[in-house]
């Protein structure tokens, strides 16, 4: 996103945080946009669950957005990324069109994976975003060989892995992680750590105290961020980019942040308190953060803020518009897709 | 024989095929544990890592789940990736990424990736290796929609479906009974292909079609040749592919025969004896059959260690033969 000369907001105040160095104002305004298109779509797909439009279940990442924006911030289009089964923020970060996730959640043949994914498989394949994954760390060892596709094809593209904390105790990050680090590979692997793997604690499933120590063991940095600061999370994303780009191998961040709703639609919120959430709702909130640092640093202004969040809805509204006048998929196409089928 | 056309083992088939690609195009490669300077537990990739480099024929750590998925995160980004599993057996760690992401990723994402990948399976028992490294795993992963399960039986068509895993843009697992490794046959030089998803009629007979996979192929050919002194006329297909089936071959010989006889290593429950016989059940042959259909699989317990019980636990020619005879000449 960012391009070099561009006027940046305060590239002589050296003391400011990371991203009023790096990005310009119409950058940091996008991110802000962002951000709120992330959490407003993800109302809108709750509400439109609870009223019946869209079935299964779904996993909302509120209260997460600045770890995806801040993470894709760096990136560019051809730079790819794997998602999890919470990830309609990374897709929306990657740069997808709210209409055709909202067409994919409601089962229409518009929506990215023409209504055979879903929530759980969202996907951009155009815009770098090689799919959300329903196994937890399955994405991980994809990351990883897309990664080695970019060393071998030369193409110059860093691949970055998103998973959560409860993805740190499978197999597959281990051996992802130490493959990754022996042959140099440009990936960056990001856990999004928002303290539970459904209910379980990261205290109660996790033998190290940060999930970035476990870098320690195959040989990579492992950098901890605060996931809800914006600036922070992007600036740990840009110097993993550069250290891949470099041919200098992976990095683990490990980005501390909060879902405010339950793991997914059958959570009773059991395992943590009222006040818990509430303080990450009121004291944390990354959206908020941003949105008053911007104002502070005369960035946007209220009005500039009414203004994006109107662009939202709009955008939210048109969304759900689309993928309820889309087509349903025709039954008769129901084994399409499983294989290639012949030109 | 024409000059092109040589004996080479079923395992130099293999790796003949796999130089071939490798040569043909830069975006074929090999993965796989010490299938480099070892060149493979079962030396089939030899010394093909002195010709293409240790890029090109890399050793991964004995990480199949996360060697797995890697290939599989190639094939969906622009490599033809081809991963030795160091046994069949090893399977079972990498299902995950087998079952879940390289079989339904396609499919998961409306048609937008493929994800070319080829994954080669040692299998099979007769090497005293016992419980965890001989079986014969071909029906799990038959069962998965996406996947493409192959047996070649012969080096022919070791090369030649090889070359085919190679050239199909989605995921390919071929099982390759280790006992085959070493047998010899005529295989031409240079690039062609068996199709993938076709039966072949090894021998022609009137009296009964036996279905056979993988080294059982050879042991109904023998069979065949013993039956056809007692006047018993036996036709052989070899299946050579376990997804998608070859329905309308075996249709076609149970139709002219009357008779079926399934045979194969893999435990006989819930295996690919019970789909072929199930298939011709539901089709038009049932009305020609004259005899129950038979099959004759491995038996219910893992493969034991000791030879002469190892051989007792999968189907062996004697069992063929009285099979056969049972079904054709009524039970005695
Ligand atoms: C291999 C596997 N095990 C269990 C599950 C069920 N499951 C789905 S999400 C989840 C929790 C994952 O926690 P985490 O990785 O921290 O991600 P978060 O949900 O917090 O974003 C579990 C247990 C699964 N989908 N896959
Ligand atoms: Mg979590």
């Amino acid at each position: 996103m960012a391009t070099a000369g561009k006027a940046v907001v305060a590239q002589q105040q050296t003391n400011l945080p990371f991203a009023y160095r790096q990005y310009s104002a119409a950058e940091l305004k996008e991110a802000l946009r962002k951000m709120y298109l992330i959490r407003r779509f993800e109302e809108g797909a709750e509400d439109a669950y609870m009223r019946g439009l869209i079935h299964g279940t779904m996993h909302l990442s509120i209260g997460q957005e600045a770890s995806a924006v801040g993470i894709c911030m760096p990136l560019s289009e051809d730079d790819q990324i794997t998602s999890t089964h919470r990830g309609h923020g990374h897709c929306i970060a990657k740069g997808a069109d709210v209409k055709r996730m909202f067409a994919e959640f409601f089962g229409k043949t518009t929506g990215y994976c023409k209504g055979r994914g879903g929530s759980m498989h969202i996907a951009d394949v155009a815009k770098g975003n090689l799919g959300a994954n329903g196994i937890v760390a399955g994405g991980i060892p994809i990351a990883v060989g897309a990664a080695l596709s970019a060393k071998k094809l030369r193409t110059g593209k860093v691949v970055v892995s998103f998973f959560g904390d409860g993805a740190n105790n499978e197999g597959a990050f281990h051996e992802a992680l130490n493959m990754a680090s022996i042959w140099s590979l440009p990936v960056v692997f990001v856990c999004e750590n928002n303290g539970y793997g459904m209910s379980t604690s990261i205290e109660r499933s996790t033998a190290v105290r940060s999930v970035a120590d476990r870098a320690a063991a195959y040989g990579m940095p492992g950098v901890v961020v605060d996931g809800n600061n914006f600036s922070a999370v992007a600036e740990a994303s840009q110097a993993a980019l550069a250290r891949a780009r470099r041919g200098e191998g992976p990095t683990l961040i490990e980005s501390k942040t909060y879902r405010y709703r339950g793991h997914s639609k059958s959570d009773r919120n059991r395992y943590r308190t009222k006040e818990e959430i509430e303080d990450w709702m009121t004291n944390r909130d990354p959206i908020a953060l941003f949105e008053a640092e911007l104002v502070e640093l005369g960035i946007i202004d209220q009005a500039g803020i009414e203004a994006v969040r109107e662009a939202v809805r709009k955008e939210i509204v048109e969304g759900i518009e689309f993928a309820k006048e889309s087509p349903m998929p025709d039954m008769a196409d129901r084994e399409r897709y499983v294989y290639t089928e012949a030109a | 024989m024409d000059a092109s056309v040589r004996e080479l083992s079923y395992a130099q088939a293999i790796q003949e095929a796999m130089a071939l690609a490798m040569e043909a195009d830069e975006r074929v490669f090999l993965m796989g544990e010490d299938i480099g300077v070892y060149g493979g537990a079962f030396q089939v990739t030899g010394d093909l890592v002195e010709r293409f480099g240790p890029d090109r024929v890399m050793d991964t750590p004995i990480s199949e789940l996360g060697g797995a998925g890697i290939a599989v995160g190639a094939a969906m980004t622009g490599l033809l990736p081809i991963f030795e599993f160091q046994f069949s057996d090893f399977a079972t760690l990498a299902m995950e990424q087998i079952v879940n992401q390289a079989a339904k990723m396609r499919y998961m994402l409306g048609g937008e990736v493929s994800v070319p990948v080829v994954m080669r399976f040692p299998a099979g028992s007769g090497t005293g290796a016992a419980a965890q490294h001989s079986q014969s795993l071909e029906a799990w992963l038959g069962h998965v929609p996406g996947l493409k399960v192959i047996q070649p039986a012969t080096p022919y068509d070791a090369k030649g479906m090889l070359l085919a895993a190679i050239a199909d843009p989605d995921p390919v697992m071929i099982f390759e009974h280790k006992l085959l490794y070493k047998m010899k046959g005529p295989v031409p030089e240079g690039h062609y292909t068996v199709p993938i998803g076709k039966a072949e009629v090894r021998r022609e007979g009137r009296d009964l079609t036996i279905v056979a996979t993988s080294i059982m192929v050879h042991k109904a050919l023998e069979a065949a040749a013993a039956l056809q002194g007692e006047g018993i006329d036996v036709e052989v297909v070899d299946l050579r592919t376990v997804r998608p089936m070859d329905k309308a071959t075996i249709i076609a010989s149970v139709k002219k025969t009357s008779r079926l006889l399934c045979v194969y290593e893999a435990v006989k429950t819930l295996g690919i004896g019970a789909e072929v016989s199930a298939m011709v059940a539901e089709s038009e042959a049932f009305d020609y059959l004259d005899a129950p259909i038979g099959r004759l699989g491995g038996a219910e317990t893992p493969i034991p260690y000791n030879p002469e019980l190892e051989k007792a636990t999968v189907p062996q020619v004697p069992d063929i033969l009285a099979a056969a005879r049972d079904l054709v000449k009524g039970r005695s």
